[in-house]
């Protein structure tokens, strides 16, 4: 036989061949850990759940932790006749509910063959004892435990979000690493920071003998996984700020939402009415409840809801007018009780006439801010009044406004910011001016934020010109939060320009009674809280109440943003609740003086007015 | 030319590989039926299990032997492999729009109860339109545009099928060097393969250093060994590169036994030293490249530089173009990492259940992984286990050997045949079924990763049954027309 290329190709088939059965040779008849002998012996897999990582606040106190639970695992091969009435007892349930159970596993005898299925999910660690005890009189019972979430604040309940068994969409959207029975988060720090909480399940391997009793481990053990717990995560919500929040919010709807300016971490965010974390930790016997409740409980508004900004937006219309240079701090209008164009009016409340531009955002004029948008708007630098709105939601963008802010929060709401596009539509091309949309200079009309955006936009003042991307997880061992969460993002608009607008928002709350000032109802002594109210027309009934405060006004510490729906001037709820907030977080109680305001804050019910049909 | 030589019909069928195709086909259909037997035994023609359509697919793949050798003209396969060819590519393209998602890929048709894979029908239609091109007269492999024509139309299907997400089945088309070899391709190219392969292995599993050595020990090897300098080659390379293989632990050695940590010797790294060694060797080969006016040296040094691109590069290849399950089943295959979610437990699952098998096996129906459900895929991917469990090492050695039997065969009577597109297409159905028997045996034993490719004719699933059946019975029929009227 010569060595030609045929040959050598059939040299190489036959070595491939003798690979083949070598391998074949060796695992069948050599090597004795392969065999599970022919006396129907087989293994047994369980699987070792782990613990799901814990998640802090950010002073180290657990929001979210562990405790033991048991499911009830069921083998039916292995079930022997048994008294269902003892069982049940011993499980706390009723003798029906066993033999439905196991009707049903006899009607899926096929597929089930050999495997264990999960008969009672959950079971607190007393009932399961109770179980225990008589284990031995029910073969092909028994216990799995597995950790359960526990929460030892009632603080973040939509913030920290659900645990929950993955269902099958679920397991086939992440192909691979999810199995039925397992647990995953769905929603907020426990779905953002699934990665990191969830762990790697383990398993051990058992061999079962000829009458199926676990007989000992496989091959010692060798191929069993020990199972890795889950990391922890640091949050940088303060849990007692956090639940305070949620204190003053009740019976109310609306978002409240505090942010470290110097960082951009989110101090606290409650959106109302909320999720209870007594209901988070059982959501499956809740959740239809939850669904079917009319003010949407699960509806996070704090970065899902779409409001208008009101007064508040006011603060970015003086900045832009400042930079495009058509404004300076000196710069007077009159208003009388309005601001007339055409043969219309938009209308403001009395105060003294004419004002410059610290006293416009302290006394929160609408008609000062009417002149200033059409002073942008028909600027003849610009050409047209397309191109100059154009250019000011370049800088509506650049304080976060109209898209998504990147934070870490899942499913955050971008809001809307017009453009000259919309109008076109809503108009016709050329058929609209400045005094089309003047409602833009108060913050309504076809603009649209969430309470994140406004948080967000006082850091921007609190920093006097800049702000990092909002954020609630912390770095932390092994976790390292994006890059992205600490750079700085200026705006368009100079810092210079920030101390003479941040002047008036202290004048607006420290400007004492009868100065005209719209938020001293929000001062407190010594703490130097800066704000702007605002009042934001509700299609469905009262206003909504606005407002945005910080403090202390240098070197802030906290920046807050209060939204209530239907809750009338903002300086009627939104500013004592937001000022409470600041207080709480800067000397860690009320004073005296103001005990009679939080207790109508917290008292006060405002679900009454909601008619969101 | 096409004189009647009067033989007739039956008697040029090749009838042994009929009756090849046939057992693999009826040992396929049993153990289908065992692999889904339970407890309750249901009738192997229960057309609500996999045994009964099995049955339904054996049929309608005979009906298509049928239409292949009765019907079809054989001659028309050579003059349609152009137009079978384009359509196929426009199947596989039109796939990944409209076709159904399977396990995180898109490369299946459903037509109400019938899915069908283009993937498959190309394997015919590469191997046909090979088979054409590169029996034209005049054709040369080694003229750069004929090879070029003939890597583009085994590219082309292949890079579509990655697209779809179905490595698997693109890695079959590897399976045509083989054939390419037969016809003419250096066998340094076959090497080369080979030795990539061998690196990326090592890369992963040793270090890149270790990888780079080799790669040194080889190309300096072969050198020599062409050159007939293999006494100077053990003297002088030979210890620098063992002793660049002891470098790590020495200079390791060496720190420990500094008193400062971090000193000099301690940030030395063995890259360093390699890197020396191969600049120095590279322009020492150059120079006597140069003076020799050695073509062979200069492919040393191309291959050389080329092999250490692809070590470095195979990091970014291992973690940027595979996709992720993929790279687990490698990592898993390799040792490198335990498998978190449990794809090296299919593989253990299955050792298991073909291992239990022991010598005699445990008898029709009587395998306890395969029926209690342990095994995952068995009736499809994991067929082999249920074989190798029930009949033992020797009915599994004997189905090996059928295989290894039909293979041989086809390579007999391609090489038989007087006209090169017969040869070239026989050669190409060998190779597939090459490929899909030791990528699907190997992976059930865990000597390859977990890839997703049915054993040929045994596995469950008409796509793959049709294909192959239809692809050696138009081998049978090329034959068997040549018989007759050449």
């Amino acid at each position: 036989m010569t060595l030609n290329r045929k040959n050598k190709i059939l040299a190489g088939l036959a070595t491939a061949a003798l690979i083949l059965i070598g391998r074949l040779f060796v695992i069948q008849i050599v090597d004795d850990s392969y065999k599970i002998d022919a006396s129907n012996n087989s293994m047994v897999y369980s699987t070792i759940y782990p613990t799901r990582g814990i998640i802090y606040d950010r002073n180290g106190k657990i929001l979210v932790g562990n405790k033991v639970a048991y499911d009830i695992l069921v083998t039916p091969k292995e079930v022997s006749k048994f008294d269902t009435l003892a069982l049940g007892k011993a499980l706390g349930v009723t003798p029906e509910f066993i033999r439905d159970k196991m009707a049903e596993y006899y009607r899926n005898r096929r597929k089930i063959g050999y495997q264990s299925v999960v008969m009672l999910k959950q079971l607190p660690p007393e009932t399961y004892m109770r179980f225990a005890e008589l284990a031995y009189k029910f073969p092909g019972f028994r216990g799995q435990p597995r950790s359960i979430r526990q929460y030892p604040y009632n603080a973040g309940g939509n913030l920290l979000g659900y645990v929950s068994e993955v269902n099958s969409r679920y397991i086939e959207s992440h192909h691979g690493e999810y199995k039925a029975g397992d647990y995953a988060g769905m929603t907020g720090i426990e779905a953002t920071c699934e990665k990191y909480l969830k762990g790697e399940k383990g398993y051990k391997i058992y061999l079962r003998d000829s009458r199926n009793r676990i007989e000992s481990s496989y091959r010692d053990g060798e191929m069993d996984k020990e199972a890795i717990p889950g990391k922890d995560i640091v949050a940088t919500i303060d849990a007692e700020l956090q639940h305070y929040g949620q204190e003053l919010m009740q019976n109310k709807v609306g978002s409240l939402v505090a942010i470290e300016p110097s960082t951009g971490e989110i101090l606290a965010l409650i959106s109302s009415p909320g999720i209870d974390v007594d209901v988070l930790a059982d959501i499956g016997s809740h959740y239809n409840s939850i669904l079917s409740d009319p003010l949407k409980p699960m509806f996070n508004r704090a970065v899902q809801a779409s409001y208008p900004p009101g007064s508040v937006f006011k603060l970015v219309n003086a900045l832009i007018g400042l930079q495009e240079g058509v404004l300076t701090p000196q710069t007077e209008y009159p208003c009388h009780m309005g601001y007339r164009y055409g043969n219309r009016k938009m209308a403001c409340h009395d105060h003294r006439s004419p004002i410059d531009m610290e006293e416009s955002i302290m006394m929160s004029c609408n008609a000062y801010y009417c002149y200033v948008l059409r002073s942008v708007l028909e600027n003849p630098e610009y050409g047209s009044v397309p191109l100059a709105l154009a250019k000011w939601d370049e800088y509506a963008a650049s304080f976060g406004f109209g898209h998504k802010l990147g934070s870490d929060f899942p499913s955050e709401l971008g809001g809307d910011i017009p453009t000259p596009e919309l109008y076109d539509r809503m108009y016709g091309e050329g058929r609209w001016k400045a005094t089309n949309i003047i409602s833009l200079s108060i913050g309504q009309g076809e603009i649209g934020c969430t309470p994140l955006h406004l948080a967000n936009l006082c850091a921007i003042m609190a920093n006097r010109g800049f702000y990092y991307t909002p954020h609630i997880i912390k770095s932390s061992g092994d976790v390292k939060i994006d890059p992205k969460y600490t750079e700085r993002r200026y705006t368009m608009v100079d810092t210079s320009y920030f101390p003479a607008v941040v002047e008036g928002m202290y004048r607006a709350v420290n400007g004492g009674f009868n100065s005209g000032a719209t938020a001293t109802v929000a001062a407190v002594e010594g703490l130097d809280i800066c704000g702007k109210t605002g009042t934001a027309q509700n299609p469905h009934g009262d206003d909504n109440s606005v407002f945005i405060c910080f403090a202390p006004k240098d070197n802030p510490e906290i920046a807050v943003a209060a939204y209530i729906e239907h809750g009338s001037f903002g300086a009627r709820w939104a500013a004592p609740i937001a000022s409470l907030l600041t207080e709480k977080y800067l000397t860690g109680g009320i004073k005296d003086s103001r005990k009679p305001l939080e207790k109508r804050m917290m008292e006060g019910v405002l679900l009454d007015k909601v008619n969101d049909k | 030319m096409n004189a009647y030589r009067g033989n007739g019909f039956l008697k040029t069928v090749d009838w042994a590989l009929v009756v090849t195709y046939l057992l693999l086909v009826l040992i396929g259909w049993v153990n289908i039926y065992a692999s889904i037997h339970s407890s309750e035994p249901a009738s192997v023609f229960d057309f609500s299990c996999r045994s009964g359509k099995q049955f339904v697919w054996i049929v309608s793949a005979l009906g298509i032997a049928g239409v292949i050798l009765f019907i079809i003209n054989p001659r028309a396969w050579e003059s349609m492999s152009v137009l079978f060819y384009a359509a196929t590519i426009l199947l596989l393209v039109a796939v990944i729009f409209f076709g159904v998602e399977v396990k995180g890929s898109r490369s299946w048709f459903e037509f109400g109860p019938v899915r069908f894979q283009p993937a498959e029908i190309s394997k015919i239609s590469t191997s046909l339109l090979l088979a054409t091109v590169m029996s034209q007269i005049g054709y040369r492999l080694n003229n750069p545009r004929n090879f070029i024509a003939t890597a583009l139309i085994i590219l082309l299907p292949m890079l579509i099928i990655i697209a779809q997400s179905e490595t698997g089945s693109a890695l079959v088309y590897v399976g045509f060097v083989f054939m390419l070899y037969r016809e003419g391709l250096s066998g340094w190219l076959l090497f080369m393969i080979g030795m990539a392969i061998l690196l990326f292995i090592l890369t992963l599993t040793v270090s890149p250093f270790a990888s780079m050595l080799v790669l040194a020990g080889v190309v300096t090897l072969c050198s020599a060994l062409e050159s007939g300098k293999l006494k100077r080659w053990s003297l002088a390379v030979l210890p620098v590169i063992t002793f660049l293989a002891f470098l790590p632990s020495i200079i390791k050695w060496a720190s420990g036994m500094m008193e400062e940590p971090g000193g000099f010797i301690g940030r030395l790294r063995p890259m360093y030293f390699f890197a020396a060694a191969a600049v120095t060797g590279v322009l020492f080969y150059a120079y006597r490249a140069y003076r020799e006016r050695s073509l062979f040296k200069l492919g040393a040094i191309a291959s050389f530089i080329a092999g250490i691109l692809f070590v470095m590069s195979v990091d970014f290849l291992f973690h940027d173009v595979l996709q992720d399950h993929q790279r687990k089943r490698i990592e898993v295959l390799l040792g490198l990492k335990d498998d978190p979610s449990g794809v090296g437990y299919n593989v253990n699952q299955s050792m298991i259940a073909i291992g239990s098998g022991g010598l005699a096996g445990k008898g029709f129906l009587h395998g306890t992984q395969t029926t209690y459900g342990f095994v995952p895929e068995q009736s499809t991917d994991f067929i082999f286990c249920t074989i190798g469990e029930e009949w033992g090492f020797i009915g599994a050695a004997s189905v090996i050997l059928l295989y290894v039997f039909l293979i041989w065969r086809i390579l007999r009577d391609a090489e038989k045949s007087r006209e090169a597109f017969t040869r070239i297409y026989g050669y190409c159905v060998a190779c597939c079924i090459f490929m899909h028997l030791f990528i699907n045996i190997g992976m059930t034993m865990g000597l390859v990763p977990v890839i997703g490719i049915p054993l040929p004719l045994l596995s469950y699933g008409g796509s793959s049954l049709w294909t192959f059946t239809a692809m050696i019975f138009i081998f049978i029929a090329l034959v068997s027309n040549e018989k007759r009227y050449l």
